[in-house]
């Protein structure tokens, strides 16, 4: 199957983002087919948390102009519950803690009636989560603790497009194997009779490509995708150059 | 006149001084307004109550199949209907009125336990339980012995607008341990009335007491406990207290007076504030004995317009006594208010080691959002967020609380959704 033939899945049109009185985004396309995996590159401050965060829903991310289409449907006016319904999972780069909730709670709620038991204890041997499960969610989680809770709350969760927001981000080479494999094993599982899930992982390093295939890499600058590519060769070009020179330079398909 | 005949005349004396005495805390309230509690029917068995009066006596804990219980009281307005302890714990534990306590042991009574933890002149609600002949229930649990069900205790009021006084007396012997479930409650036709009750609660050397009460009153419904425990050497007090429906005022500060070496006393509170709810909870720990240990730890949620009060109080009177204090406070709604008062005090012990922790917060929207995303309804993740919060760890709590409790925060997030 070619990936420019699949239906696409979420279709970012035009989109431009305030936040408070400032606007962060300004005018970013972006089409994920079902099955693909994108890589969101980008500086510090440019907005890639700002974008994951308006196509989950979060308040306080004001769509001012153009529009996300998920499945077709348009997102606006829809809850953040609503889209997680809809197929939309999200791996935060820095999970509230909170208290009274256990971790073993949460990823049950998050997989619903139809995870059972043998789901969730595959779930945490995979994760070796063993220690962790019957804490408050994220209270005192190191960062590889944390990161692998958001894991496994995904994978019962199941979506179809995930978010992944710095997944590697604090954690160790260990962990990033684990990491990295749970999160394969999330856009590599089948969705019914659909194909395969897909996923937009933003990195700075791109340690996680070690784990996890991609597809296609975006770098966002100045509030667009200005940069589109071979992930690891648009990853090497920033390392060398920087951003300012990579979003001239010629391996950009745009 | 014999000792018992001189001590009664003191106690109406005391009472009768103190007749209009108002409390040190809460909302001052009109005696006069209440009738009297009327007699109530003994029943053979609990199962024999009507449906309803079962329903609400599980919401409170009480089994009306005493399945999994080591005995129960059960008072309905001003009458003992049922008490019995279950066949297996013959001979380790009694449970009668406080009536028939005082009947069949009336030096012991009077001179170690009847009004000996609680002054009857305290304020005008322990003088109106000493002036009204009352019943309320007497448990003992004889020395040695380790119950290791729950004790049940219903006082159910189920007529409107009369008082129910009540004296509850346990006595742990030497050695002993037991856990007693209380569940206060009233039929669902009565709007307004008052429960006062005295608790008397005297830990013999070595015992154990967890003592769970579950409050459930109605919106225009006005509550008066007053509690004292008295801890002997090695003994281990431990209050679980739990409110999750509206009342009009509840104002209640139970006092542990941990007067034995290595005593030590825990409070663990869970409070929910709804509608016009006025509630004053807190608790005061007083160490007394070389190596004491206490700890209070209240979780308080206001919603509507409720205003909840959460005190703390320690007095540290030895120099090897260590105690702590924390409560939290999550405000829900604008138009309620809470107010956290901790209060430490070392008195002639300069090892004392007294501390607390207060906060008030307000629900974390960051939370909500965060369960949001993962598909829970914005309804849903507030009540379990809420749920969370008030769902104290309660280290060593039998199994039997905890789901008793769990239901009632479960109910609770339900009603809330
Ligand atoms: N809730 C907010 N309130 C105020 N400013 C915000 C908020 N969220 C984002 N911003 C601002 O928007 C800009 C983009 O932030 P964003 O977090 O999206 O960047 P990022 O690309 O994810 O950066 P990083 O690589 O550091 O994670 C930043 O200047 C940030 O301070
Ligand atoms: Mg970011």
């Amino acid at each position: 199957m070619s990936v420019d033939s699949a239906s696409p899945l979420l279709q970012v049109e035009g989109l431009h983002v305030s936040v408070g009185d400032r606007e962060i985004l300004r005018g970013v396309d972006l089409v994920i087919a079902e099955g693909e995996t994108h890589v969101l590159l980008g500086p510090n401050g440019g907005g890639k948390t700002t974008l994951l965060n308006t196509i989950v829903g979060l308040p306080g991310y004001r769509v001012t102009a153009g529009r996300i289409l998920f499945k077709g449907t348009d997102l606006a006016g829809l809850e953040i519950d609503e889209r997680a319904r809809l197929g939309i999972g999200v791996a935060f780069q820095r999970p509230p803690a909170v208290r009274g909730i256990k971790l073993k709670q949460l990823i049950q709620v998050a997989g619903g009636d139809s995870f059972d038991e043998a789901a969730m204890a595959d779930v945490i041997g995979g994760l070796t989560l063993e220690r962790m499960i019957d804490r408050d969610v994220n209270m005192g989680f190191s960062g590889g603790e944390m990161k692998r809770s958001e894991m496994a709350q995904l994978i019962a969760q199941a979506p179809d497009l995930t978010l992944f927001d710095e997944p590697e981000s604090g954690v160790d080479l260990d962990n990033i194997a684990v990491v990295g494999g749970a999160m394969t094993r999330l856009l590599k599982a089948e969705r019914v009779g659909k194909g395969t899930r897909s996923g937009l992982i933003v990195t700075h390093t791109g340690h996680i490509l070690e784990y996890v295939n991609a597809d296609i890499g975006h770098v966002l600058y100045n509030g667009r995708l200005a940069c589109k590519g071979n992930p690891r060769d648009l990853i090497d070009e920033i390392g060398k150059h920087g951003y300012d020179k990579c979003v001239e330079c010629a391996i950009c398909q745009m | 006149m014999s000792d018992v005949a001189a001590r009664k005349a003191e106690i109406r004396a005391l009472a009768e001084a103190a007749r209009d005495k108002k409390a040190a805390y809460g909302p001052d309230l009109d005696l006069s307004a209440f009738n009297a509690a009327q007699d109530a029917e003994s029943v053979e068995s609990l199962e024999a109550l009507d449906k309803q009066m079962k329903e609400v006596a599980l919401s409170v804990g009480i089994e009306s199949s005493e399945e999994g219980r080591a005995g129960t009281y059960f008072q309905v307005d001003r009458s003992p209907i049922y008490q019995r302890v279950t066949e297996m714990y013959g001979g380790k534990l009694e449970i009668m009125s406080t009536k028939d306590a005082v009947e069949l042991y009336p030096e012991l009574m009077y001179e170690q336990y009847y009004w000996r933890a609680v002054a009857p002149d305290k304020d005008k609600y322990t003088a109106l339980v000493a002036l009204q002949e009352t019943e309320g229930y007497f448990i003992r649990v004889l020395p040695g012995q380790k119950i290791d069900k729950p004790i049940q205790a219903c006082l159910f009021v189920s007529e409107n607008n009369i008082t129910q006084n009540v004296h509850n007396v346990i006595v742990m012997e030497e050695g002993s341990e037991a856990t007693v479930i209380t569940g206060c409650t009233i039929h669902p036709k009565v709007r307004e009335g008052l429960h006062a009750g005295i608790s008397e609660f005297y830990l013999g050397k070595g015992s154990k007491l967890t003592f769970t009460m579950i409050h459930n009153w109605a919106e225009d419904f006005d509550v008066r406990p007053r509690t004292a425990i008295v801890l002997d050497e090695d003994a281990t007090y431990i209050n679980n207290y739990v409110l999750m429906k509206p009342v009009k005022s509840i104002q209640s500060f139970p006092v542990a007076k941990c007067v034995g070496d290595r005593s030590r006393a825990v409070f663990n509170s869970i409070v929910y504030g709804l509608e016009d709810s006025t509630i004053d909870i807190g608790s005061e720990s007083i160490m007394e004995g070389e190596g004491s240990r206490s700890e209070a730890i209240a979780r308080t949620v206001s919603r509507d317009r409720s205003v909840v009060y959460s005190r703390g109080r320690l007095i540290g009177r030895t120099n090897d006594c260590k105690a702590h204090l924390d409560c939290r406070g999550m405000v829900q709604s604008a138009e309620s208010t809470q107010w956290a008062i901790p209060d430490l005090a070392s008195e002639g012990a300069p090892g004392a080691e007294l501390s607390h922790e207060a906060a008030i917060s307000p629900i974390a929207a960051e939370e909500i959002y965060y369960l949001m995303s993962r598909g829970v309804p914005k309804d849903e993740a507030v009540s379990m967020i809420t749920r969370g919060f008030l769902d104290l760890e309660i280290p060593g709590l039998p199994a039997a609380l905890r789901r008793q409790i769990d239901k009632a925060l479960e109910e609770t997030a339900k009603d809330s959704m």
